[in-house]
C-alpha cells in the first residue's frame, strides 16, 4: 500500500488534490481511499489530507503517520511536515531540493507548479496541477485517469477544467525533465 | 445506471436515499452531515428526486416535519449529527411510539463542550433508549447498502420502527473511496413502495398522537419493545435478501465475528474504526497470535444471543467504546457486559477516540496487549 | 387487586402506534355527572344571539332546527361560562340534585 500525504494553506485545495487523486488511482485500475486531516481548517492555516493507494480493498482508517511521498503545495510549509516520508517529497518551488533545509531519508524534488500555474491558468491554482508532478516522478498514476478523475469532480466549473489540464500536462512535461 | 465510483461517503448515502425515492426531505445542515443535505437538494433542484425539501429553522422541526411527513404516510428522511440529534431529542420518542418507519442518517460527531466538530459515538450512543433501530457502518459502501436495507427493515409490518443508519463523521462522511452505486431497477425491486395502514385522510379521519392513560401506556410501550425483538430476525432476513440481490452482506446484518476460531481474545468495535481494527488483527495473526474481532453493526436491538454464541469460546473482550456514560464508564461496555452475563468471557472496556483522538494501529495493539495481561480496561488515550 | 382487575376490563385496542382509528370517540365519555350546579336557560328571555353556544368549552349547547338553544346535559360539566357570557341573563344555575 502507498500512502500520500498533501500539505498546502486552507484555501490552497489540498482536500481536493486527494480527492483527484483517489478517483484517478481507481480508474487505472487500483483501489484507493482520500480523507482530510482531522484538523480544525481555517484559510491559510497548514492543511493536510491524505490518499492512500493499493492493489487490494482498504479497510484501515487511521491518519497517515508515515508516507511514502509527500507533496508540499506550500514552499513556506516545508518545516511542518514532521511525517517520515519514505520515497519522495515533491515541493511547489522555484528553488533547488538543497536549498529548503529538509531533513529527511527520502528524495526532494523541486518543481515549479506556480509559475506555470500563473501562466496556463492565470491564478496560482496548484493543487491539481501538483498531481502531474506527483504522475511524472512516481509512475503511479496515469495522466488520462487524472484528467477523467477532474471532469467527474470538477465538471461544473466549466473552463477551469481545460485550463488544469493543460496546466498538469506542462507541470508533468516539465517534472519528466528533472 | 450501476457502477463503482470514487464518491465520499456522504454523497453515497444521498444517493442511495435518492434510490429509495422518499417524498419529502426536511433538513437542516450540520457538520459532518451537512454534504448529504446538499447533494439531496441538487437532485431535487435538477428533477433527479420527486421530492419536497422543506428548509427548516432547526433540527427539532426538521425531525417533527419528519413526523408530519410520516403522519401523511410518505416515505421521508432526514439527516444530523452531534448537537442537532442531541436537539432532535424530544421529537425521536414520538416518531418511534407513533410507530413512523423514519430512516435517518446520523453522520457522528462528538457532543459539546467543550465544541468539537470531530468524530466519536456520544451524539447517538446517547439516543439509544428512544426506540429508535441503530445501525452503524464500516465502510462508504456499508452505508450506501444500509440505508437502502434500513427502509426495508423499517416498513416491515412487523417492525415499524424507525432507523438510524450512524457512520463516523469525516473518518467514512468526507472520505474518497469505491462504491458500487446500485440501479433503479433493482433498489424498486428490493424496496417495494411504502403502503401505511394509517395515516392523515379527511375522508377516513384518525387521531394521531392522542393521549394514553397509565392502563395503557406500558402496553404501547410493551408492544415497542416486541417489534424491536422481531426486528432481530427482520434484520438477519433483510440482510439475507440483500445479499442475494445485490451480492454484499455485512454479517448477519446485526453482527459480524472476524477471525474467532481459535481466538481466545477479541476486540469488539463499532463503526469504522473496525477497518483498522481488521489490520491489526492480520498483522498479528501472521505473528501467531490469534486475536478475534467482533463488529457489532446494531447496537438496538443489541443482538444478545449472537453475541453469546460468537463469545463463547473467548477468555477476554476488549471492547473500544467511542462514547464514555461520564460516571460509570462506557455504555457500550456495560451494555456488553449485560449481556454476556454468566458467560466465561471477561469484558473489559475501553474509552477510545473521544472527539476526533485517532485511534490509530498502534492503540489497538495496546489495548490486545493489556487484555492478553489480564489487566483492566481504561481510558485509551 | 381490585383496582387491577378493573384495569383489565376496560379492554384498550393496542393499535400501532397509537392510532384512534375512531375519532370523535370523547363522545363516549358522559361527562354530565361530574356536575355540581346545573344551568337552566330560560328561553323566554333568550335572544338567540348564540354566544354561549359558542363559548362552551364541551360543545355541550346545541342549536335546535327552530333556532333554540338547549343544554345536553349528558356532557354539561357545569361550569357555567354560559351563565357569565349571555348578555341578557337568559341563563342562571341551580344546585344539582343527585
Amino acid at each position: 500500500m502507498k500512502q500520500v500525504l498533501f500539505l498546502g494553506r486552507g484555501g490552497q485545495g489540498a482536500v481536493t488534490s486527494a480527492q483527484i487523486l483517489a478517483i484517478a488511482t481507481f480508474k487505472d485500475g487500483k483501489y484507493s481511499q482520500a480523507f482530510p486531516n482531522f484538523g480544525v481548517e481555517r484559510m491559510g492555516a497548514p492543511v493536510r489530507s491524505y490518499c492512500r493507494i493499493d492493489e487490494k480493498e482498504i479497510t484501515l482508517r487511521e491518519q497517515v503517520y508515515e508516507a511514502n511521498y509527500a507533496i508540499i503545495l506550500d514552499p513556506t510549509l516545508v518545516k511542518q511536515l514532521t511525517e517520515k516520508v519514505t520515497e519522495l517529497i515533491i515541493v511547489n518551488s522555484n528553488k533547488k531540493p538543497e536549498e529548503l533545509g529538509i531533513v529527511t531519508d527520502a528524495k526532494v524534488k523541486c518543481v515549479d507548479i506556480t509559475s506555470i500555474a500563473l501562466k496556463v491558468i492565470g491564478k496560482p491554482f496548484v493543487n491539481i496541477a501538483a498531481i502531474g508532478a506527483f504522475s511524472a516522478l512516481t509512475g503511479e498514476v496515469s495522466i488520462n485517469a487524472i484528467d477523467e478523475a477532474i471532469k467527474q469532480q470538477m465538471g461544473h466549473k466549466g473552463t477551469l477544467v481545460e485550463k488544469n489540464i493543460l496546466a498538469i500536462k506542462e507541470v508533468y512535461e516539465n517534472a519528466k525533465r528533472e | 445506471m450501476s457502477e463503482k465510483k470514487v464518491i465520499s461517503g456522504a454523497e453515497g448515502v444521498a444517493i442511495a436515499v435518492k434510490l429509495c425515492k422518499p417524498k419529502v426531505l426536511p433538513m437542516y445542515p450540520i457538520t459532518p452531515s451537512t454534504l448529504v443535505p446538499e447533494k439531496l437538494s441538487e437532485f431535487v433542484f435538477n428533477g433527479e428526486i420527486d421530492s419536497k425539501m422543506i428548509h427548516v429553522e432547526s433540527e427539532h422541526s426538521a425531525i417533527s416535519a419528519l413526523y408530519g411527513a410520516y403522519a401523511t404516510g410518505v416515505r421521508s428522511f432526514t439527516a444530523t449529527a452531534s448537537q442537532g440529534l442531541a436537539l432532535m431529542h424530544e421529537i425521536l420518542p414520538i416518531v418511534s411510539g407513533s410507530r413512523f418507519p423514519a430512516v435517518m442518517f446520523v453522520a457522528n460527531r462528538a457532543l459539546s463542550g467543550p465544541l468539537s466538530i470531530w468524530n466519536d459515538h456520544s451524539d447517538s450512543m446517547s439516543e439509544r433508549d428512544q426506540g429508535w433501530i441503530q445501525l452503524h457502518c464500516e465502510s462508504n459502501q456499508e452505508a450506501f447498502d444500509t440505508i437502502i436495507m434500513a427502509y426495508r427493515i423499517a416498513e416491515s409490518k412487523k417492525v415499524l420502527l424507525p432507523v438510524m443508519v450512524c457512520a463516523d463523521g469525516f473518518y467514512l462522511t468526507h472520505a474518497y473511496e469505491p462504491i458500487q452505486i446500485e440501479d433503479q431497477e433493482k433498489v424498486d425491486a428490493f424496496l417495494p413502495d411504502y403502503t401505511p395502514e394509517h395515516y392523515l385522510d379527511t375522508t377516513n379521519p384518525k387521531t394521531f398522537g392522542a393521549f394514553a392513560q397509565p392502563n395503557s401506556y406500558m402496553e404501547f410501550k410493551e408492544e415497542e419493545e416486541k417489534a424491536m425483538r422481531e426486528a432481530i430476525r427482520e434484520i438477519i432476513k433483510v440482510s439475507k435478501e440483500f445479499d442475494k440481490s445485490f451480492g454484499r452482506k455485512y454479517g448477519n446484518g446485526l453482527v459480524e465475528g472476524i477471525n474467532l476460531e481459535e481466538a481466545e481474545y477479541a476486540v469488539l468495535g463499532v463503526g469504522s474504526v473496525c477497518g483498522t481494527i481488521r489490520e491489526v488483527i492480520k498483522e498479528l495473526n501472521e505473528q501467531g497470535k490469534k486475536i478475534g474481532l467482533i463488529k457489532l453493526k446494531s447496537i438496538r436491538p443489541l443482538p444478545v444471543e449472537d453475541l453469546k454464541i460468537l463469545c463463547k469460546d473467548l477468555k477476554i473482550l476488549g471492547v473500544i467504546d467511542k462514547h464514555a456514560s461520564i460516571g460509570f464508564g462506557g455504555a457500550l461496555t456495560n451494555d456488553i457486559r449485560s449481556a454476556l452475563m454468566g458467560e466465561k468471557v471477561k469484558v473489559e472496556g475501553f474509552v477510545a477516540g473521544l472527539g476526533g483522538r485517532d485511534i490509530n494501529k498502534e492503540k489497538i495493539k495496546e489495548l490486545i496487549n493489556t487484555i492478553m495481561k489480564n489487566k483492566e480496561g481504561y481510558w485509551l488515550k | 387487586m381490585k383496582v387491577k382487575e378493573k384495569e383489565k376490563k376496560e379492554n384498550i385496542p393496542l393499535t400501532c402506534g397509537a392510532v384512534i382509528t375512531q375519532p370523535g370517540s370523547t363522545k363516549k365519555y358522559k361527562t354530565g355527572e361530574w356536575r355540581t350546579f346545573i344551568p337552566i336557560i330560560d328561553q323566554e328571555k333568550c335572544i338567540k344571539c348564540g354566544k354561549c353556544w359558542m363559548n362552551c368549552p364541551d360543545g355541550a349547547i346545541f342549536k335546535t332546527p327552530e333556532g333554540k338553544f338547549m343544554i345536553n346535559y349528558a356532557y354539561c360539566k357545569g361550569c357555567l361560562i354560559c351563565e357569565k357570557v349571555c348578555p341578557v341573563k337568559a341563563i342562571s344555575h341551580k344546585v344539582e340534585e343527585k
